[in-house]
């Protein structure tokens, strides 16, 4: 009897013990998930998803506080990869709705203050002092910053016009 | 006389037998379209990058004059079609079924028809160096007529990176209702002939295998009397099923191997080329015509007179429904190819392009829509499915919305014959499904690609910040040392001057006491 106490009681504090090593020896900074979401997400910090950035946004998404269709740069194709990683369902429905938007500069407003192209987050924003700006459609984003900043509001956000190249069919109609 | 090869085929499994309607058109000669009042040329009539316009707004060019030249490595380009003038480079409906609007050239024929004093054929074709074949077929702006419009010259480039052995000339025309290819061979063999052994040189081939349907004994006993004397070229009949005229299908029933998933023909030794290419590589380099005109059947149960047309590329629809003599009613589908693989046409204000091969107006009976039932999982579409997929089930995944399940299922090896729709007695769609779901793949990589380039745009731009940062910081610590340096040189010397005038002082106040 006194030996099973005993016995119990030492393994108790000797677990205890290294438990208590371990915590303090093996901690891991952060949650190791959030470093692996940010890798995914775009970078371009952006915020169009409500967060300071994809860094805050990817702890958001790791701790469940966020939806995983979150970034709209991202797409279907981020959604998708997120579900896989996170182990969660997704409903990519709501993602219909949203066109991808992306700038464009009315160059007859464009008054080449250089503002613009100094906030584009991916350098997708080509000019020069007193010359008009343009917008590289492949890399922009569609994040806003320098929608907010232009100062003659010569920046328009357009959906992405379909070509032959990227057009197809949509999605039949379910049967009754 | 040489008859058909006698050759042992393979069989391919699945495939449909749908009734082949051709006899509406099969009769009718090829007839020349009169010239139409306007041509609306597209600059992307291929696979591949659009064409550069190279002519403005109220030039004038003659028939075969270059209007716009390929733009890198996969692409064509684009001829007049006769002589006129421009009337504009701007949008206008596509020949696809988004409607969306192309780049276009605009061109008022002036009914002369001059041909441009740099059309001119070679004497001895033959004569020419595979290189030089390849390049002609390339500055003619030829592309795969069957409906592929895969630039041809690229095609006859193979023999440089693949060890080619075989070339198959694909005549088996299995789509319904098109005769197109049918009546080309029965009137031009000899055209056909001579193109396809232009290409077999190009390519460097022994063996060529000029493959037709056993439903077209004419165009079979044409070709075999125009291949008379020509021992390395060979007419093979083929058992008519749909789709015996798909690529990778048509060479495992003639060679017996199978093309590698998601691979070409290439991988295996063969190169296949349609015979309306055919006819139009031997236009190019015998005469010198670059690709103007196609062949295209017009049919179907609501149009009034089927024909084959001979059309200049960049004819509006309308005018060749108009020399048709119109529509008995109302049509209940528009079709642009075949009615299996074809795509519906949006207005008949289109042009013709060169990849199309028939336009089809279907009355209500002949397209026979029934309301969609669910599937009974009866596997007829497994059945029919010629490359083994199993359609019901990848259907089923789509409309779930995982496509990765059915791209595993081998989505990506569909080639979209049609056939399982064809069959499926519940009236499914499937075929649909599958265009949907390789379009929002292809659409889900596009944005994939474009997130990792805009990552490492942004990762750039975030590093030359900070080295501008780390810059400006240095040159701020290195001014503000060199401004420190300087200030205490000058208090050093201010120093000295001081203490210099108050010595210099010293003696003087001494003086004045």
């Amino acid at each position: 009897m006194l030996s099973a106490v005993i016995i119990i009681s030492l393994l108790g504090i000797g677990m205890g013990i290294l438990l208590g090593f371990a915590a303090r020896y093996f901690a891991v900074e952060g949650n190791p998930l959030e470093a692996e979401i940010e890798e995914m997400l775009p970078g371009s910090q952006c915020g169009q998803c409500g967060f300071p950035g994809c860094g805050p946004a990817a702890t958001a998404v790791a701790n469940g506080e966020a939806p995983i269709t979150l970034c709209p740069p991202g797409g279907k194709a981020l959604a998708e990869s997120l579900a896989s990683k996170l182990g969660v369902s997704v409903d990519l429905s709501d993602m219909e709705d949203s066109v991808p938007r992306i700038a464009h500069i009315h160059e007859h407003l464009c008054i080449g203050c250089t503002k613009c192209f100094k906030r584009c987050p991916t350098d997708a924003i080509l000019g020069s002092s007193k010359q008009i700006h343009a917008v590289f459609a492949d890399a922009c984003t569609g994040c806003e910053k320098c929608f907010d900043e232009c100062p003659t509001e010569c920046i328009e956000m357009r959906p992405i016009q379909p070509t032959l190249q990227t057009w197809y069919w949509p999605m039949p109609e379910k049967a009754a | 006389m040489a008859g058909i090869a006698n050759m042992r085929l393979f069989r391919i499994r699945g495939g449909v037998h749908p009734e082949d309607h051709k006899r509406l058109s099969a009769e009718q000669d090829i007839e020349n379209l009169p010239m139409p009042t306007l041509l609306h040329i597209p600059l992307q009539q291929h696979i591949g990058v659009p064409a550069e316009p190279l002519v403005r707004r109220g030039q004038v060019v003659r028939k075969g004059q270059i209007l716009a030249r390929s733009q890198g490595m996969i692409s064509a380009p684009v001829h007049a079609p006769t002589s006129g003038r421009i009337m504009g480079v701007g949008g206008y409906p596509a020949h696809h079924s988004s409607g969306l609007l192309v780049r276009t050239i605009t061109l008022r024929p002036d009914g002369y028809d001059e041909w441009d004093d740099d059309c001119e054929g070679v004497a001895e074709p033959f004569a020419l160096s595979p290189e030089e074949i390849a390049q002609q077929v390339a500055e003619a702006g030829i592309v795969g007529m069957g409906g592929a419009t895969f630039p041809s010259a690229v095609k006859l480039n193979l023999h440089k990176r693949y060890r080619l052995d075989t070339l198959v000339i694909n005549g088996a025309e299995c789509e319904p209702y098109l005769t197109c290819d049918d009546r080309l061979m029965r009137e031009r063999p000899e055209n056909v002939r001579d193109g396809v052994l232009l290409m077999a040189r190009a390519l460097g081939v022994k063996q060529i295998l000029f493959a037709i349907e056993n439903n077209k004994p004419e165009a079979q006993s044409a070709m075999i009397k125009a291949v008379e004397g020509y021992p390395e070229l060979q007419v093979v009949g083929l058992p008519t099923r749909y789709p015996m005229g798909s690529e990778k299908h048509l060479v495992q029933t003639l060679i017996g191997k199978e093309t590698p998933a998601r691979g070409l023909t290439a991988d295996i030794g063969v190169v296949v080329h349609n015979i309306a290419t055919a006819a139009a590589v031997n236009d190019a380099l015998r005469h010198g015509r670059p690709l103007l005109s196609r062949v295209v059947t017009v049919s179907g149960g609501a149009i009034r007179q089927p024909r084959n047309l001979h059309v200049l590329i960049g004819t509006p629809l309308d005018d060749l429904v108009k020399y048709c003599g119109g529509f008995y009613d109302q049509p209940a589908r528009l079709i642009s190819g075949g009615p299996m693989m074809g795509q519906p046409v949006p207005s008949l204000r289109v042009p013709v392009v060169k990849g199309s091969n028939g336009l089809l107006a279907l009355s209500e009976e002949e397209v026979q829509s029934r309301e969609q039932m669910p599937c009974i999982r009866c596997a007829s579409c497994v059945k029919a499915c010629p490359c083994g997929l199993f359609p019901l089930s990848m259907a089923a995944h789509i409309r779930a919305g995982s496509l990765e399940a059915s791209v595993e299922l081998g989505l990506l090896d569909c080639i979209a014959c049609g056939s399982c729709s064809y069959v499926c007695p519940s009236h499914i769609p499937l075929v649909q499904y599958f265009n949907y779901a390789k379009g929002e793949l292809a659409a889900r990589q596009r944005t994939q690609h474009k997130q990792r380039e805009t990552k490492r745009l942004a990762e750039a731009r975030t590093a030359r910040m900070e080295a501008i940062k780390k810059a400006k910081r240095e040159a701020m610590a290195k001014r503000k040392k060199e401004m420190a340096e300087k200030k205490a040189r000058e208090t050093a010397a201010q120093e000295a001057t001081a203490a210099a005038s108050s010595t210099d002082k010293q003696p003087k106040e001494e003086a004045q006491a």
